[in-house]
Order: C-alpha cells, then sequence, then structure tokens
C-alpha cells in the first residue's frame, strides 16, 4: 500500500465534491451533536434523579380529627398516640429506612405558611386542620412500595405518599424530550448517510476513468475503494470533530455559565462526562460514513 | 494459453446469444487475429477473457485458470498477469506520459524503485524515450496508444489483448502500431487483436479467427481478413 498515493487520491477527491463533502460534514456534525446530546442529557437526568432521591422522603400522613369525617381510611377517627408510638417503632425496626422524623400539625402548618402564607385560602386554614406526618427516609429510594405495604392499611394511616412519585413527572417529561432528541438524531443520521452514499457515488463517477484503469491492469478492489472509503472517514472526522466543539460549548456556555449560574437545586453534569463521550462520538463520525461508503461502493465498483 | 470449450454467452434480458457454442485453443506465444463485423461477439470474446463477463455454458480458461470457478477476488491477480489496449487509449489527461504508465504499477503496489526502473524502460521500449513529461494532449495518437501499450507492456504480461487498437489511426501510424505488437509478440507475448483493418490482416499473415453472429466461422493460420466490410 502507497500511502502517499492513497493520500493524494484522497485529497482530490475532496477537493472534486466541495459542496458535497460540506453537506455531509454539517450533517454529521449536526447528528453527532444531537446524539452526543441525547447521551448527556440521560445522564443529566440520572445525576438528577440520584440527587433528588437522596432529599426525597416517604410521607405518611396520619388521620386528623376532621379526616374522620371525609376520608373513608379515617373512619375510625383521629390517629392515637398509641398508634403513633407502634408506627414509629415498626418504621425505625425496618432495615430499609434510614431515618424517621415525626411532623406535628404546627410544624405543618408553620410549613404550610412559610409556603403559602400570602395567598388568600392561608387564611382559612387553622393549625388543627393540618396533619401529623412521619417523614422517613430510605436508604433505596426505590424501596417505596416496602413502607406502603405495611402501612397504607394501618388504622390512623391516611395516605403512604412516596414524594418521588412527584419527580417522576418531571422525569417523564425530561425523558420524553430525550426521545423526541433522538427521533431527530435518528432522522439526521439517514440524511447524513444518504448524502454520504451520495456523495461517494458521484466521487466514484467522477473518478470512472481511473477506476476503470485500475481494475484493468488489476488493481484489488481494496486499493481501489480505499480512497473513496477514507474521504467519507475524513468527511465524518471533520463533523465528528464540529460536534465535539458544540458539545464542549454547549456545557461551557450553557451549562457552565447559565443554567449552573440560573438554577442551583439542579446539580449539573460537569467535564468528565462530557470528554467521557468524545471518543464514542469520533469513533462514530468515523466509521459509519466508512461503512456507508463501503455499501455504495459494493455494487459500484465490483470487479 | 487460451481455451474455449463450447462457450455460448447471452446477455441477461436478450434472447440472440452473444457467442454460440465456440471452442478454439490459443497457443503461447501466438499472434491472433480476431474479426467480424459487427455485432458478431468479437467485443464479448475480449471481455470474457479478461473475465468483465462469465460465460453462460462452456468453459474459459486463461493463463491455467477456468475463469468461471475463479472466485471474485483473485480475478484482479489474474489480470496482472493480462496487459490491455483500447481504440480510446484510456490515458488520464492530468498525468504525464510516465505517470501514466507508473499508474499501472501504482495501484497494484510496486514498489517505488522498481517503477523508477520499469518506466523509462517500458516507453523507451514502445519508441518514446524522451517524451516521458508530456501530457497525452499533446501527443498524436499514434504517440498516445504507444503510451497506452506501454502501460499494458509495463507489467511484462503473458497476453496482451488489442481491441481494434488500430482504429482511430490513420493507415501508416498503424504500421508503426502494428509494429511494435508484433515487437512485443516476439518477446513470447501472446497477443490477441480485434481489428475491422484488412490491409493489416492481410500483410501480418497471422492467424485469424473469424465470428458471425456469435459463431466461429473461420479459423485459419497465415489467413487473410477474407470478407468485404
Amino acid at each position: 500500500m502507497r500511502a502517499q498515493f492513497v493520500l493524494s487520491e484522497i485529497g482530490v477527491g475532496l477537493r472534486r465534491n466541495l459542496t458535497m463533502t460540506f453537506a455531509v460534514i454539517v450533517s454529521v456534525a449536526l447528528s453527532l451533536a444531537l446524539f452526543g446530546g441525547s447521551l448527556l442529557m440521560r445522564e443529566q437526568v440520572s445525576t438528577m434523579k440520584g440527587y433528588w432521591y437522596d432529599k426525597v422522603n416517604v410521607n405518611i400522613f396520619l388521620c386528623s380529627r376532621s379526616d374522620a369525617e371525609t376520608d373513608p381510611a379515617c373512619a375510625k377517627g383521629a390517629a392515637t398516640t398509641e398508634q403513633k408510638k407502634q408506627i414509629r417503632a415498626d418504621l425505625e425496626k425496618m432495615p430499609v429506612v434510614q431515618s424517621v422524623q415525626f411532623e406535628t400539625a404546627e410544624e405543618a402548618y408553620k410549613h404550610y405558611k412559610e409556603q403559602f402564607g400570602k395567598s388568600p385560602i392561608a387564611g382559612s386554614v387553622t393549625p388543627d386542620q393540618m396533619q401529623e406526618s412521619f417523614r422517613v427516609k430510605l436508604r433505596d429510594p426505590t424501596k417505596y412500595a416496602v413502607i406502603s405495604s405495611a402501612f397504607a392499611e394501618r388504622p390512623g394511616v391516611q395516605l403512604v405518599q412516596d414524594q418521588k412519585d412527584l419527580l417522576e413527572d418531571l422525569f417523564n417529561l425530561l425523558s420524553g424530550a430525550n426521545y423526541a432528541a433522538l427521533g431527530v438524531m435518528a432522522l439526521m443520521l439517514v440524511v447524513a448517510l444518504a448524502l454520504i452514499v451520495n456523495t461517494v457515488r458521484v466521487s466514484a463517477f467522477s473518478r470512472r476513468r481511473e477506476t476503470g484503469i485500475m481494475r484493468l491492469v488489476g488493481a484489488s478492489s481494496f486499493y481501489i475503494q480505499i480512497p473513496f472509503i477514507m474521504e467519507a472517514a475524513f468527511a465524518g472526522l471533520l463533523g465528528a470533530c464540529f460536534a465535539c466543539l458544540l458539545l464542549v460549548g454547549g456545557q461551557y456556555f450553557l451549562v457552565n455559565n447559565w443554567l449552573a449560574q440560573h438554577i442551583d437545586v439542579v446539580q449539573f453534569i460537569g467535564w468528565d462526562a462530557v470528554l467521557g463521550k468524545l471518543p464514542l462520538v469520533i469513533a462514530i463520525g468515523v466509521l459509519m460514513p466508512a461503512l456507508a461508503a463501503f455499501v455504495a461502493l459494493w455494487k459500484y465498483l465490483r470487479v | 494459453m487460451i481455451r474455449f470449450d463450447s462457450v455460448s454467452k447471452t446477455y441477461p434480458k436478450q434472447n440472440r446469444p452473444a457467442l454460440r457454442d465456440v471452442s478454439l485453443e490459443i497457443e503461447k506465444g501466438e499472434f491472433v487475429f480476431l474479426v467480424g463485423s459487427s455485432g458478431s461477439g468479437k467485443s464479448t470474446f475480449l471481455r470474457l477473457l479478461l473475465r468483465e463477463e462469465r460465460a453462460s455454458h462452456g468453459q474459459v480458461h486463461v493463463l491455467g485458470k477456468d475463469l468461471g470457478r475463479l472466485s471474485n477476488w483473485k480475478v484482479p491477480q489474474m489480470r496482472r498477469r493480462l496487459g490491455t489496449v483500447f481504440q480510446d487509449f484510456r490515458l488520464l489527461p492530468n498525468k504525464t506520459v510516465a505517470q501514466n504508465v507508473a499508474f499501472a504499477l501504482e495501484v497494484i503496489g510496486k514498489p517505488r524503485t522498481e517503477i523508477r526502473k520499469a518506466v523509462p524502460q517500458v516507453l523507451e521500449l514502445v519508441g518514446l524515450g524522451g517524451k516521458e513529461g508530456r501530457m497525452p494532449g499533446e501527443l498524436s495518437g499514434g504517440e498516445q496508444q504507444r503510451v497506452a501499450i506501454a502501460r499494458a507492456f509495463v507489467n511484462r504480461p503473458m497476453l496482451l489483448i488489442a481491441d481494434e487498437p488500430t482504429g482511430n489511426l490513420d493507415p501508416q501510424t498503424s504500421v508503426g502500431i502494428m509494429k511494435l505488437l508484433d515487437r512485443i509478440n516476439r518477446t513470447g507475448t501472446t497477443v490477441i487483436m480485434a481489428t475491422h483493418d484488412q490491409q493489416i490482416v492481410d500483410q501480418m499473415r497471422k492467424r485469424v479467427i473469424e465470428l458471425d453472429q456469435g459463431r466461429l466461422v473461420r479459423d485459419q493460420s497465415r489467413g487473410v481478413y477474407g470478407y468485404q466490410n
């Protein structure tokens, strides 16, 4: 294999198809940027899950006197001191439970005032309408069902609520958005591949005189195809580099310098996550166009 | 060297076969003219030799290989032992004479030192010594065909296939090309030449194979062109 010969052929091919090469680079860059972005998005969601699940509790709401009339679960009246003691003791015995906190009706009222103090309905709420509750912190936030099955039917318990459920909606939304991004990526990928196939065919056509002679004098099909494949791989590499720039730029400008400044309740992914994706993006950016070129040539340059 | 065993070739979607039951043998070192009117099957005959097509029936043996059984990836190796020359020269217009010849060696991965030695040698042989740096566009038709012959012969093939090599040349230039092919033949290379040029065939007095509508109608040693255009 004469490297210099192959390299000069690649250079000639890329220059001859400058506009097509440009289109390939742009479409590869966009689809790979979306691909990388979507991987990072997924990682962001799982980071957020870890962060939030650490902070969320399972709440066991106890029956208050007013619930006795409205909620069938509390038909036997407000939770007694005996019941509360039993629940607490049972909770503390469970291995999945990390810590238990009791919130009295007064504390609940205080929190409520803090949150909704200025709204008009806040005035109509009195401390005895608030519920007492246990705030249970789990060692493994996914083991919510254990608590629910053990306490939901207990006398004096109105409701076992997993705060995780509230977050789940948000995460579902985020992963929905992620799938949408993946869909757009897939479409861009198809466009990129079609462009590559087309570019390679044009390239092969414009060099049919050379390839015809190569076939006649007995050049192997590998030798005939390699300039075209390398050409596609090189354009793909450039596209992948642009995609990497977009990802790094996104992390620097969007995440580090904007989102992180404005939103402090969310922990954002760091550079390690972004940089870790770049080799994958580049590998795909090189291999995918090379494979597409190979397929495009399969029929075209047969011996 | 070459053996056709009742070879037929029918192209897809065509009823009339391009070659019908052709059997013949060509020995090493022979010079053979392939004559026949347009559509007689000359081109198909040559394409079968180059394994650009496979026979529909029968067997084609070239250089000891049964081309029907030769797998695709071995075809390039086989073609390296053949040289091919065409009516339209098929030179690369943006490469010099020497580069055109060198191209044939570069693409089969020959080392540079060997190329540097072989190219001037073969250009000298075809009578183009001193024109290594010219572009094909600056050369006459005869000279361009000499470059093409140099390219076909630079790898010292066992067999040279020429498809109407004088078709685009005037009679006087054609004589020069024929002398060159004759000289190549004398080095032991088998030459098969398809042609319409009556004068050349009659003058050379070599073996003549005539095809008509795909059939072998004449195989004559020291033959003449034999029919009127």
